[in-house]
């Protein structure tokens, strides 16, 4: 049972940056990928303050802003120089990669000899490491699923909601669509490098490539959590269903790696269990309404057809 | 409603040409000039490619126009981003599904209307007194949408889209409602509805609006002032007595007249 648990608690970590990517890709509607180069860049600066013996809260504090930073970037590449949101991501996804070196100051940094939140909390509470990785994640994750509910209910939350359905509208009432795309992208990457800056003290070293094929988990994760919860109408619960989702990925990992199949397999079991959450989603529902995940294509499906329309 | 007398709006031949510098460029408005009065509700017809939109877009300020001033109740707006003049305009669009977020509910759609032209804040985004008023201000719509407050608006119909918009677009007491075509895209009946919506709104809050439309019986039943455009210009601007003896075989005599061309739209001639 160990390896679940363990699954579990790296799924918690990797939440946060599920919960980062669904702000860009379904809230702001804005196809994101700086989150490969942002949770490295968490990783990366919450590594090398921490073996500069900074208290471990600040360094994730410090390496969630960090990544508020990059996002900032990626907005504002966008917004003002008017480069589409694929493209502003990769840009910065790229540039991150080398600010990483520079701040590691190699592609590996070693945490085994300093203090980490992990280390600590675990002589200081006499727990063992999973038992605190569970409870910690699940901590934080309600946090932030809380701190996000509250935001996007407040005027400017509802703000960047609208942005990402309806620009047009956004302008016409007088809401700076620049604005609230900057302001989303930032809190998602900062979230995305939160979560890379737990990642590294949990697993007790950082590695650029920490952040290959993140956006792929992310996604994922929204996507079986949508799938699962796809009668969810309260926002706090759909983010719930992302959380869950990460950590349903983790466990489908730690089960691979449990049976000694090979790390090259995590992959297609990957792709096995998106498609099987959304068959299970269509075919619950299959007398009743579709499920979010199949909705939000058909939205999609709508407004580009709305976009023909107006060329 | 201007301390000075003002016009609510005043275009000073505004220009703007669309491909500028290239084989298709198209002029779109011709230094037109137009004022209107606080309290105007203005009519406007033309063909297809007239410049009817272009108008209402460049008077938003949905693009940055190639020359003259925009000033709304005395303030010179050419300059200022659409988000911006926001604060000073309504708008209603053509496409029922332009005016609203489909996905957040009737409520909170209203209330980021209540917001327009105020910086957005930390404070939540709707209050329980904001509610109440929303909830009477839907009742006089006669659509059964206050009931219906926590419903998303993509469950609307086309009308009843356009009638929230309407509601959204008049919140905040606009100096200026621009109304482009908005009921184009409803059926007869609905657009019929939508139509007295606007009017009752334009009369309670004292608005001063610019509508467009295809319907020539519409543009001369409703407002005080129906202007006619071709090629960008105003080619005929009548108010008073005069509109209100106006019929639609008149109006497009008048347009072959001024024009020197046949009424080039079937739209509307068909629905005359």
């Amino acid at each position: 049972m160990d390896f679940v648990l363990k699954g579990i608690a790296q799924g918690l970590i990797w939440a946060l940056l599920a919960l980062g990517v669904y702000l860009s890709y379904r809230i702001l509607d804005f196809a994101d990928l700086s989150c490969e180069g942002s949770i490295t860049l968490g990783a990366s600066v919450a590594s090398i303050l921490l073996t500069k013996n900074m208290n471990p809260v600040l360094a994730i504090l410090i390496a969630f802003l960090a990544g508020c930073v990059a996002g900032t970037v990626t907005g504002l590449l966008h917004t003002k120089l008017k480069i589409p949101p694929i493209l502003s991501g990769i840009l910065t996804m790229t540039a991150l990669f080398s600010i990483n070196l520079h701040i590691m100051g190699s592609a590996n940094i070693q945490l085994n000899s300093v203090p980490t939140l992990y280390t600590t909390l675990t002589s200081a509470l006499d727990i063992n490491k999973t038992t605190l990785s569970l409870i910690l994640g699940t901590c934080v994750c309600l946090l932030v699923m809380a701190a996000l509910y509250w935001f996007f209910g407040t005027e400017l939350g509802a703000g960047i909601r609208a942005t990402g359905i309806n620009e047009k509208m956004c302008r016409a009432q007088g809401i700076n669509t620049d604005t609230t795309k900057i302001i989303g992208l930032a809190l998602s990457n900062g979230l995305i490098a939160l979560s890379g800056a737990f990642l590294c003290q949990y697993q007790g070293y950082a590695n650029i490539n920490l952040g290959v094929g993140s956006i792929v988990i992310g996604l994922a994760s929204i996507i079986i959590g949508e799938a699962i919860f796809s009668k969810v109408k309260n926002f706090f619960l759909t983010l719930g269903g992302i959380v869950v989702g990460a950590v349903l990925y983790r466990i489908v990992v730690a089960v691979v790696l449990y049976f000694d199949m090979s790390t090259d397999d995590v992959k297609i079991m990957t792709a096995a269990v998106v498609i099987v959450a959304l068959c299970i989603s269509r075919y619950a529902n299959k007398f009743g309404k579709k499920s979010s995940a199949e909705k939000q294509t058909s939205d999609d499906e709508q407004k580009r057809k709305e976009k023909r329309e107006n060329v | 409603m201007s301390e000075q007398n003002n016009p609510m709006l005043s275009l000073q031949e505004i220009t703007k040409a669309f491909y500028s510098g290239t084989i298709n460029e198209k002029i779109a408005l011709d230094h037109l000039s137009l004022d209107l009065q606080p309290g105007d509700f203005v009519t406007v017809i033309g063909g297809n490619g007239a410049g009817k939109s272009t108008l209402l877009n460049a008077a938003a300020g949905a693009f940055p126009i190639d020359k003259g001033n925009i000033l709304i109740d005395g303030i010179n707006v050419t300059k200022l981003a659409e988000h911006k003049r926001a604060k000073y305009i309504g708008r209603v669009f053509q496409d029922p599904m332009t005016g609203t977020a489909a996905n957040m509910q009737i409520e909170e759609n209203l209330a980021i209307a209540a917001r327009r032209g105020r910086t957005r804040t930390l404070k939540w985004s709707i209050t329980a007194a904001e509610r109440k008023q929303y909830r009477d201000m839907l009742a006089m719509l006669d659509l059964g949408l206050e009931d219906r407050m926590t419903a998303k608006v993509g469950l609307l119909s086309g009308g009843q889209r356009q009638a929230l918009t309407l509601l959204m677009a008049t919140l905040t007491q606009p100096k200026l409602l621009l109304l482009d075509e908005h009921t184009a895209a409803l059926d007869p009946k609905t657009a019929a509805k939508v139509l007295e919506i606007s009017d009752k709104l334009i009369e309670q809050n004292k608005l001063t609006a610019l509508m467009v439309t295809h319907n020539m019986k519409d543009a001369i039943a409703h407002g005080n002032r129906l202007i006619m455009m071709h090629n960008g210009r105003v080619i005929f601007d009548v108010s008073g007595e005069e509109k209100r003896n106006l019929t639609v075989d008149a109006l497009i005599e008048k347009f072959s007249q001024t024009s020197g061309e046949e009424f080039a739209s079937d739209r509307a001639l068909l629905s005359k």
